[in-house]
């Protein structure tokens, strides 16, 4: 599904965070949101899932203006998985990750919605905790869950804030590769807040770059991430190389 | 489109044990609300069997609620009266009082997220309780004087306190922990109103008011009880309403949001209705302490945090242990009554202190 952003401007007492960004993602594509950290990679998330409310500017999704649409429909059609996620109650895995289907529970919860839960699960390799308690585990199963309740949503677009940050190696490889079976086989249009460029580059079709709360720069990984544009957003000096496949590897060498 | 995702890697019948694993404990859960149930049904009957009078024992205790609906036997006038006019609204409004709590209990606990919250902690029951003092003290409520002063006063009062705490919080844009800080800071502010009332009051306005404080079920009459189980049924069914939208809120507002629930205006639904229950039966039965506290959090232990079967299973809870407590009060000490809130304090206050230091996983934090 496409998603459009034009001119989208909010601000946040007074203080203004996001200023004429504009960006769009087509159907089953993975879209990267770099930058320093302030310049408004999360902030825009949010404002996309209607989280928080721009002050300008509008979100358009397959053709419907977002902010017209009753929160329900909304809600089937995108995904968001928060940079952390804490319970303060214990719930079990699977309790947490049928929360994702509310948008499309009335009051009973199916034999449908049980299974998609289920192999959703099994699906992210965390079948095993389905009773388990959520506080019990780690940072990279949290972090899959709060997948997993995305996907049962069984959105069109889905929304990620850091996916990998606080994740050890190989967790971050099994999330980045989990988006990118989204986006290749359910063609699920991604877009995710990066802090870590390498991956950025090796898992997004398109990069983009913020600053100072403004749109950067657009692109392929190849365009954007390139050692002048990460010298003047980032304040640092770096090498580029090319990984094995091609990709841009970033490796940063000194701050300005 | 899901089906995409998950590919050919899977077999129909592949996550099968994960399903029935979780329709397993969906019927677990189902069956230790079904028990409460039957708990506080089988203790109820127990209970009108028990109790100071003695010319009668408990079958014919039992034989005077059944001569009332089929014509079995003749039971003496007075057993009539003790069982009938005593005894059963009694026990009818300890089950409905202590469904009320427990229910407000679990679902202020689970929309404002926090394990801490419960009618005490956000002002409803001092404010009651300053509204009670000042109808006993001056003789006037704020519709008048008359037989229900102090109820009407306490109800008011009570209902205010919370709307006064949430529009304080609401100028600092609704933040969880403003709304608790304020019904704390409440809370003092009446208790200081109470104290004066006392300290300035006669002798029998202040063993009135001392006595409303400890909370009890003795002076129940049928009417209220007819008054009152329409109101807590119905408000406990439209809270049940809600268990979703609550689930998904502990996650966090962000996710509840994002999947399309509006936060505040579920927040502020919930908070009324509870806070509504509560105050209907508090200023009738006086402050009751712990139930609403502690009873969602054993629950939580039973049966998990979903709040389809917690709120249920709270409110049953809250009943069985008002009805034990109540009928303790009744019969330890014959022929005199220990106040029940005295009672669920004294009872409840070293079990929650023993889950807090027993407990393994600490979800508090």
């Amino acid at each position: 599904m496409k998603l459009k952003v034009s001119d989208l401007t909010f601000s946040y007492n007074g203080k203004t965070t996001l200023e004429n960004i504009s960006l769009e993602v087509e159907k089953g594509e993975a879209v990267s949101l770099v930058g320093p950290n302030g310049a408004g990679k999360s902030t825009l998330i949010k404002c996309i899932d209607r989280i928080l409310k721009p002050q300008r500017g509008s979100v358009i999704v397959d053709g419907k203006e977002s902010s017209r649409m009753a929160s329900k429909d909304f809600s089937k059609m995108m995904g968001y998985v928060p940079q952390s996620t804490q319970e303060i109650f214990p719930y079990t895995v699977f309790d947490i990750v049928l929360m994702g289907r509310r948008p499309h529970i009335g009051w009973r919860v199916t034999k449908r919605d049980v299974r998609i839960v289920a192999r959703t699960l099994k699906f992210m390799g965390i079948d095993d905790f389905a009773e388990r308690y959520f506080d019990e585990l780690s940072g990279g199963e949290k972090q899959k869950i709060a997948m997993a309740r995305a996907i049962v949503q069984e959105p069109n677009v889905l929304l990620l804030d850091e996916p990998t940050s606080n994740l050890d190696i190989k967790h971050q490889l099994e999330v980045m590769k989990t988006v990118r079976l989204l986006v290749q086989r359910g063609g699920i249009s991604t877009i995710m807040a990066m802090h870590d460029l390498n991956l950025a580059s090796r898992f997004s079709d398109k990069i983009v770059m913020l600053k100072d709360n403004r749109v950067f720069e657009v692109g392929v990984p190849e365009s954007v991430l390139i050692p002048e544009n990460i010298e003047k957003v980032y304040g640092v000096r770096a090498n580029v190389i090319k990984d094995g496949e091609g990709r841009p590897y970033v490796m940063p060498l000194d701050p300005i | 489109m899901i089906d995409d995702i998950f590919g050919d890697d899977f077999e129909d019948d592949d996550a099968l044990n994960v399903e029935e694993t979780y329709t397993k404990s969906s019927w677990k859960k189902t069956l230790i609300i079904l028990a409460l149930f039957a708990a506080v049904a089988a203790f109820a009957v127990a209970a009108v069997t028990i109790g100071a009078a003695s010319s009668f024992g408990p079958i014919e205790a039992l034989e005077t609620i059944i001569s009332k609906f089929l014509p079995v036997s003749e039971p003496s006038s007075f057993a009539q009266l003790i069982v009938l006019q005593l005894r059963l609204p009694r026990i009818l409004m300890a089950i409905i009082t202590g469904i009320s709590l427990g229910v407000a209990g679990a679902v202020m606990q689970g929309v404002l997220r926090n394990p801490l919250v419960s009618p005490y902690t956000l002002g409803l029951s001092s404010g009651a309780a300053c509204g009670a003092a000042i109808a006993i003290v001056f003789g006037v409520g704020i519709l008048g004087s008359g037989r229900y002063i102090i109820i009407v006063n306490a109800f008011f009062f009570s209902l205010f306190t919370m709307a006064l705490v949430y529009g304080i919080s609401r100028m600092r844009g609704t933040s969880v922990e403003t709304l608790i800080l304020a019904g704390v800071a409440m809370s003092y502010l009446f208790s200081a109103a109470i104290s004066s009332l006392k300290y300035f009051s006669g002798n029998e306005a202040l063993r009135e008011v001392v006595f409303w404080l400890m909370g009890g079920l003795y002076t129940t009459k049928w009417e209220n009880v007819v008054l009152l189980a329409p109101i807590v049924v119905l408000f406990t069914l439209l809270l049940v309403r809600y268990s979703w939208d609550l689930n998904a809120m502990s996650a966090g507002e962000e996710v509840a949001s994002s999947l399309g629930i509006n936060v505040n205006r579920v927040r502020i639904i919930c908070l009324v209705l509870a806070s509504v229950l509560t105050a209907s039966v508090i200023a009738f039965t006086g402050i009751i302490g712990f139930i609403g506290l502690v009873s969602p959090h054993v629950c939580r232990l039973l049966i998990g945090s979903d709040h389809r079967y917690l709120i249920p299973a709270s409110g049953l809870l809250g009943a069985f242990v008002l009805l034990v407590s109540d009928t303790a009060c009744r019969t330890v000490v014959q022929p005199t009554e220990i106040p029940v809130g005295i009672v669920t304090s004294f009872i409840g206050v070293p079990f929650f202190l023993y889950l807090l230091v027993r407990r393994k996983r600490r979800w508090w934090q």
